[in-house]
């Protein structure tokens, strides 16, 4: 049993690793952080209402992180993302809040969703996850190259693609699967933190593009294997390790990019 | 004139909501000319270039370009202030790359034929000393070479450049505008720069498009850059005074738009009003 579950967390941890941290490095690239914060929490409500219903958690993760692409892309024409983000996330939490009244689902379960449960991972989650990661991975691979232009300008991008329409509603998506993929391993709350610690420190060590997104992705998967050993020695929340490790990423990458002059 | 023209805008008009921003603009360039945008800022000169572009739907006229026909070559674009993020890790030499292969989909490999044409654009634009550095933390002169690379780097038929001498200093500005005018003989690119001041532009352009309020003449300098031509096109009398070598563009019934506007910025006063 206890060789069962400790693969399988091992197993996920890292396909969340990998994927938050090629992810995060579009997200910080992008300044899209907010949306990544409010797509993962926004998401939540799909849990409680698959819990509701009795159907796969995951379903209903996927279900609300792309409600929230459209809400969020919709809201965006004529607002700010910010405003489209905040609105979303404001609504999503609402509706969370009504299902969980309406469950009555353990406080314990509402704990899982928002900080993570990457001990409890059962064996139908690791195929849904692993099919998740490969389906993320494969999109952003996809648009890796108009994704990054588009980072450096929207306009040049434009010109590129030969029409004035962004891949915003794409990386939102890209985003929200891997959200859904990632809420129940590191939680609502800490996703966030997962995708913008290791990204944002991997490009003060770098100046090249691809070797930042392979270093985020190093970094991410440094994060959440000490983040499980430490859970598993101290038995404190994963969630807790995981926030706290990606802000010491953060942290130190801010640290060498004002000594070294916004880095070499 | 054998030759297809690069670019041709005929009667273009252009309604952002219910303004008219441009009216009946027709101009041509052929392959290689330097043509100067000039006007001052709110005359429509951002928008022309997104029209040129397809970002903006024309209220009516056409716009061609050479080759239409079939597929449209690509055009090299080089957009207003850019403020370009310092914490990006983006090389000058991967700004270039991507305006090689920047719209491709999939994963890109190391091309040995890649990375030389990327080194040939490069040392084209006099960009290979800081091809290494982050783009953000380049200065504005150096960062104007390296997109000036990433849109000619498909050797695009039409190069449009938006204010690309704006917060450039008088050295950074004169080379720029004479690394354009060598590389639209040699790559044979038109090359359609906005600017609200033309005196840097005097000694390059081949051609001068003029947009006040919406309304554009077009044709040589010597032929638009007259009093006669440009009073027609303001609506009022305005003077061409050549003075130590340079042009302005004076109203002689100044009214308190223009003076406030010659008070805070004497120098560059090509186009006042």
């Amino acid at each position: 049993m206890f060789a069962a579950f400790m693969l399988h967390a091992w197993l996920v941890a890292t396909m969340v690793a990998i994927v938050g941290g090629a992810v995060g490095f579009f997200v910080v690239a992008r300044r899209a952080a907010f949306a990544a914060h409010a797509l993962p929490l926004g998401a939540f409500p799909g849990a409680a209402a698959a819990s509701l219903l009795g159907v796969n958690e995951l379903l209903g993760l996927a279900l609300f992180s792309g409600v929230g692409v459209i809400a969020i892309t919709q809201l965006q024409r004529g607002e700010r993302r910010e405003v489209a983000s905040a609105l979303w996330l404001a609504f999503a939490l609402a509706l969370g809040v009504l299902l969980l009244s309406l469950s009555g689902a353990y406080a314990q379960s509402l704990y899982g969703l928002l900080f993570g449960e990457v001990l409890g991972i059962s064996r139908t989650q690791v195929f849904g996850i692993a099919l998740l990661s490969a389906l993320t991975l494969a999109l952003l691979a996809l648009l890796a190259r108009p994704l990054l232009l588009e980072s450096l300008s929207g306009d040049l991008a434009a010109a590129a693609f030969g029409r004035a329409r962004s891949l915003e509603g794409a990386f939102l998506l890209i985003v929200a699967l891997s959200t859904a993929m990632a809420v129940p391993v590191v939680g609502a709350l800490l996703v966030f933190s997962l995708m913008v610690g290791p990204a944002s420190a991997a490009r003060a060590y770098t100046n090249r593009p691809w070797r930042a997104l392979l270093l985020s992705v190093l970094l991410s998967m440094a994060v959440v294997w000490s983040a499980i050993a430490l859970t598993y020695l101290t038995d404190w929340p994963v969630g807790f390790f995981v926030g706290a490790l990606s802000a010491m990423c953060y942290v130190a990458g801010r640290r060498r990019s004002l000594l070294a002059g916004a880095g070499s | 004139m054998s030759r297809s023209p690069a670019l041709s805008v005929e009667g273009a008009c252009v309604a952002l909501g219910a303004r008219l921003v441009l009216r009946d603009v027709t101009f041509a360039l052929e392959p290689g000319e330097f043509c100067a945008l000039i006007g001052s800022n709110g005359s429509g000169k951002t928008t022309l270039l997104r029209a040129i572009l397809g970002f903006v739907p024309l209220a009516a006229g056409e716009i061609r370009l050479e080759g239409a026909a079939g597929a449209p070559d690509p055009i090299g674009y080089v957009p207003q202030k850019l403020a370009l993020d310092p914490a990006l890790p983006l090389r000058a030499r991967d700004v270039v790359a991507l305006g090689l292969d920047g719209a491709r989909l999939g994963i890109s490999w190391p091309s040995k034929a890649r990375n030389a044409e990327v080194d040939r654009m490069l040392r084209a634009v006099g960009a290979e000393g800081f091809a290494e550095q982050r783009i953000g933390l380049l200065s504005g002169g150096q960062q104007q070479r390296v997109l000036v690379a990433h849109a000619l780097v498909r050797r695009p038929r039409l190069l449009l450049l938006d204010e690309p001498l704006a917060n450039l200093d008088v050295r950074s500005t004169a080379e720029i505008v004479a690394l354009l005018r060598r590389l639209s003989r040699e790559y044979g690119a038109a090359v359609l720069l906005s600017a609200h001041d033309m005196n840097p532009l005097l000694s390059a352009m081949d051609r001068i498009v003029y947009l006040a309020n919406g309304a554009a003449v077009a044709g040589r300098p010597e032929e638009v850059v007259r009093t006669e031509v440009l009073s027609s096109l303001y609506g009022y009398h305005v003077d061409v005074v050549r003075v130590h070598g340079r042009v302005v563009v004076v109203a002689a019934e100044a009214g308190e738009q223009i003076h406030e506007a010659v008070a805070r910025d004497p120098v560059h006063t090509a186009s006042v009003p």
